[in-house]
């Protein structure tokens, strides 16, 4: 896998990360609360995992680039503070990524090959996560609707010559989608959080 | 002169920073030690890549063994196989259930509790407290416990 796409990958980790993390205290069930959070350190130890297979400062890459920088699906950057479309993210997110993992596992770069086995362990636990809410919810039409509107983003998360196994997985028919590359609007005030303490000192902060 | 038992004795004695009857090297987390020429290298492998106990741990290995060059490996070699039957046995004492054989594990689901050993036990959440552990519930004994995942 080329660097570009390596970086997009930690970023929609990052991001997604941040985005799941905003449940911590607010989920509706205490379960929830634990399972968001507990997701979310997941997603953002793989991210800082694969920064620093692309570089010595993984805290640089993830914090120190310019907004427009970002190669995060829009997927994850949107801000989607209600219970069934963020269970649809999930669930949909997670179809995507067993799906471009499995393929990474099969890297001709050791270094990407054996770091993406060890995240697809820690994975095998967010699938039967969101597997269960996808049971659970599957014949909600409020869950279908929240999945049909996410669909073009999901899309957007796998390269093209990935798309057709998650177009037959999570079947629905493939549509335009959503590209990576440009970023939503949703993504800048969650770059002046995620960044704040970088920004204001950037000699580095001390604890 | 440091020769590599020593290293591993020293290494014994650091607890985890999270589960502390438990020492890294039952842990199964120090993956190699290396002495030649009179330098020490460690290489060690995180249990789950968020876990924010990663840098308490390497800084421990530092400190523990002055002057050692500590490399943390991102690669798939550890799994939950790799803490020590004695580790196994420690984690049960102090009420966490130990993780099932990976093996044992894809081919069938039970779960034991370890306090009473009862295999009538269910899932309450599949996250828990820190990454590596699940909340499981006791229907024999009536006690929730804290199972340590498989991976």
């Amino acid at each position: 896998m080329n660097e570009q796409a390596l970086l997009g990958l930690a970023d929609d980790e990052l991001v997604l990360g941040w985005r799941d993390s905003e449940w911590t205290g607010i989920a509706p069930m205490l379960e929830e609360d634990v399972a968001f959070s507990s997701i979310s350190q997941n997603e953002i130890g793989h991210a800082r995992a694969v920064y620093s297979l692309l570089s010595d400062d993984p805290d640089a890459l993830a914090f120190d680039r310019r907004l427009q920088d970002y190669r995060c699906a829009p997927l994850v950057e949107l801000h989607l503070l209600e219970w069934a479309h963020t269970i649809a993210r999930r669930w949909l997110y997670e179809v995507a990524d067993e799906i471009r993992i499995t393929a990474l596992k099969d890297d001709s770069d050791a270094a990407v090959a054996g770091l993406a086995a060890k995240i697809d362990r820690e994975e095998a636990y967010h699938r039967m996560h969101a597997e269960m809410w996808h049971d659970r919810l599957r014949d909600e039409p409020r869950f279908q609707a929240a999945v049909r509107e996410l669909w073009p983003y999901t899309l957007g998360v796998l390269p093209a010559e990935l798309r057709g196994e998650l177009v037959s997985r999570v079947g629905l028919g493939e549509v335009d989608a959503v590209e990576r590359g440009t970023n939503t609007e949703e993504l800048g005030p969650l770059w002046e959080e995620m960044t704040v303490v970088r920004r204001s000192a950037p000699a580095g902060a001390q604890w | 002169m440091v020769d590599e038992a020593h290293v591993w004795e020293a290494l014994e004695e650091i607890p985890d920073p999270e589960i502390p009857v438990l020492s890294l090297v039952e842990l199964g987390v120090i993956r190699s030690v290396d002495v030649s020429n009179g330098r020490v290298r460690i290489e060690f492998t995180p249990t789950f890549l968020g876990c924010p106990a990663l840098e308490f741990m390497k800084r421990a290995i530092e400190d523990k063994v002055p002057g050692a060059d500590v490399a943390v490996i991102t690669d798939d070699s550890w799994s939950t196989d790799k803490i020590t039957p004695a580790g196994r046995e420690k984690l049960r004492a102090a009420g966490f259930a130990p993780p099932a054989p990976r093996l044992v594990q894809l081919q069938s689901q039970v779960h034991k509790c370890p306090y009473c050993g009862s295999s009538e036990t269910r899932l309450e959440n599949i996250f828990g407290p820190t990454p590596c552990r699940s909340l499981r519930y006791c229907e024999s004994c009536r006690q929730p416990f804290e199972q340590f995942k498989t991976i």
